[in-house]
């Protein structure tokens, strides 16, 4: 199955557009929560959630904007969470780091790196124990793989041969620290192999080759073939935490964000539409957001009597 | 038609979880060595026979991955039963369990429970040390959204497991190894023991006694000897830590007017203190109360005998700080009561 360029043009669309949006009222403190935006990174989220049918479910981490609207999360839910009002997603409890949508199978998503991958892999477990062909996705970052959860979990998932596929994230960077100075060495595909997993690596961040991919290897999973391992390669535009640029800093480049930003996929997609399904799609998403951000303007905020909801089941 | 019959703990709670396995295909049993020919000191002899292995689960010496992977399964709708041999071993899990078991319902303004039971053995005797033989249950009723239970009898523990198993909640079932061999009655049926009544073993009127986990045992030992010296203790056992019976404990002190606890665990920041406090906030603008606690000695616990023996508290060592809070003095030198059968004859390797 190959995806359709507009339907990945249209999440990749709303997803840089919603994380703009965000990034533009950040300043007016009606955000009441931290930020890690996905911006410049959704490529991965978009085409690796193209693969993935609605009962299919996602864990992911504290930049997981993408992960939530790639999935199919509710934006308005979203918008209200990062507001701190009681239509929020998780009612004003979780905030940006903690958006959940399990309806759309968007699980959980974690602010302690690496966490949701044994997550991910227990919940694997529990959809097959129930008889489910659905699989799961575990979405994580470069650093992720350095926790040790993340080998303890490549080892057991390998062992039950679960249906999950692991999707790193690697764009370069834990904070303000470049993985060249955290790891050994980069070869992280071939790490993985030694668990006895298929494990792969997309190095320009083509979107399209990241769809196909997980296509093939959630085909793979269904089937029973046990744990798959994706590796993309990323950039992130914006500062590790919040709403701003921090090329000021010093800790990397322009010139290093510059292959990214020629190749971004969101223009590359973009021109290959026709012009006025192209503005339509467009309209249509701005329209989207526009909604969304009415909405957590307007919510009422969650009441302080209802600060001991939800502690327990 | 419901019978009773005497059984060990170890068989109490090997019975409750055949029964929960039994009852809800949803409920496996996850640990090292599950299935293994020890079957966890015969906690679970039998169940991979009776389940298989996808329910009763042998699981990679990853106690981190295995916790979160537990959460996952709950996550799921499964109900996980996650076993380890030692309380230290949790350390290794506890990111797991306090950043995500225990926020999972909040942090998703309710859309994701965690229905877990992670058991907990807390070694002790034939010189365990200092990694073997921790309680360490206060760190866990420090955090919202962890229950905590410690039962000191197996009737206590059948109904607690149970209960935690049916619970939509994280529980950190913790188990005493020298309790294991304790018996009592205990229905053939389904027993279902939840949080909200403290149990009173004894009753009298001089002095409240309140026993954590094998503590329990000891403290009964301790009100016999008192008794004899005129001195008689109510013996409570809250058996749930957390939520705790503050309620059914101030009942006792507001009669007494005298609170012991005695904890198997330190001190420092401890359910004692915690047990303490509740007491003194409720009932201390009313009522004068003499307060006082014994548990572990300040240290890491030794392996040598001698230390070992010094490192904890026993029936002797409540029996006396008792008598000094009742009496204002302390009781005479003599005062050393039989070392018990379950310490006496404790024989290793495990």
């Amino acid at each position: 199955m190959r995806t359709p360029v507009t339907q990945l043009y249209r999440r990749l669309y709303l997803i840089r557009r919603v994380e703009e949006t965000i990034a533009a009222v950040y300043p007016t403190d009606k955000v009441k929560s931290p930020i890690h935006l996905s911006l410049g990174q959704e490529a991965v989220a978009v085409g690796v959630c193209s693969a993935l049918r609605p009962k299919d479910v996602v864990f992911g981490s504290y930049r997981g904007h993408a992960t939530y609207l790639a999935k199919g999360g509710n934006l308005k839910a979203m918008m209200a969470e990062l507001y701190g009002k009681a239509t929020g997603c998780t009612k004003g409890r979780g905030g940006s780091m903690h958006l959940a949508d399990t309806g759309a199978g968007v699980m959980t998503t974690s602010a302690i790196v690496g966490s949701t991958i044994a997550n991910a892999a227990g919940y694997a477990f529990g959809l097959r124990y129930r008889g489910s062909d659905a699989v799961v996705v575990s979405f994580f970052g470069d650093g992720a793989t350095e926790e040790g959860v993340f080998s303890e979990t490549l080892n057991w998932a390998a062992l039950k041969r679960l249906p999950i596929l692991f999707v790193c994230e690697n764009n370069s960077y834990a904070i303000h620290t470049h993985v060249s100075r955290r790891q050994a060495t980069p070869r992280l595909v071939e790490r993985v192999r030694t668990y006895g997993i298929e494990a792969s690596r997309i190095e320009d961040g083509d979107v399209l080759r990241i769809a196909a991919e997980a296509d093939k290897s959630v085909h793979e999973l269904r089937k029973g073939s046990g744990p798959r391992f994706l590796e993309c390669a990323t950039y992130r535009l914006r500062e590790h935490v919040g709403p701003g640029e921090d090329w000021d800093l010093g800790y990397r480049s322009p010139e290093e964000a510059l292959p990214w930003i020629q190749n971004d996929q969101l223009r590359r997609l973009g021109d290959m539409l026709e012009p006025r399904e192209r503005a339509d799609l467009e309209t249509a998403a701005d329209a989207e957001i526009v909604a969304a951000l009415a909405y957590a303007e307007e919510s009422p905020f969650p009441p302080a009597s209802d600060l001991l909801d939800d502690v327990f089941a | 038609m419901i019978q009773e019959r005497s059984l060990t703990q170890i068989e109490a709670i090997r019975e409750a979880l055949d029964q929960e396995m039994e009852r809800d295909d949803r409920v496996l049993v996850v640990g090292l060595g599950v299935d293994d020919p020890k079957a966890i000191l015969g906690s679970t002899r039998g169940l991979a026979e009776r389940f298989g292995p996808d329910r009763v689960m042998d699981t990679p010496l990853s106690e981190d991955c295995m916790t979160g992977a537990c959460i996952g399964m709950a996550m799921a709708g499964l109900r996980p039963v996650h076993v380890h041999i030692r309380v230290d071993f949790l350390m290794l899990a506890m990111n797991q369990i306090v950043n995500v078991a225990a926020k999972s319902m909040h942090m998703s303004g309710g859309q994701q429970p965690v229905p877990l039971v992670v058991r907990a053995i807390i070694g002790r005797s034939w010189g365990q040390g200092a990694q073997h033989s921790q309680a360490l249950h206060s760190m866990f009723m420090h955090v919202p959204g962890l229950k905590v239970v410690a039962p000191s009898t197996p009737l206590d523990a059948k109904g607690a497991l149970a209960y935690a198993i049916r619970d939509d909640n994280p529980v950190i079932f913790f188990e005493h190894r020298l309790l294991h061999g304790f018996k009592s009655v205990v229905p053939t049926g389904e027993v279902l023991r939840g949080p909200g009544r403290c149990r009173v073993l004894r009753t009298g009127s001089d002095l409240t006694l309140v026993g954590i986990s094998y503590m329990v045992p000891e403290c009964l030992r301790a009100a016999e000897w008192l008794a004899g010296m005129g001195i008689e203790c109510d013996v409570l056992d809250p058996v749930w830590l957390s939520p705790l019976d503050v309620e059914g404990i101030n009942v006792s002190v507001a009669k007494t007017g005298r609170l012991l606890v005695a904890d198997n665990a330190w001190l420092e920041c401890g359910a004692s203190a915690e047990i303490v406090a509740a007491a003194c906030e409720a009932l201390g603008s009313t009522r004068r109360l003499t307060v006082g606690r014994v548990g572990f000695a300040a240290t890491p616990c030794p392996t040598s005998p001698p230390l070992e023996a010094a490192f904890y508290a026993n029936a002797t060592s409540i029996a006396r700080e008792a008598f000094r809070m009742v009496t204002g003095a302390p009781p005479g030198q003599d005062l050393d009561l039989e070392m018990p059968p379950e310490i006496r004859e404790f024989r290793g390797p495990f």
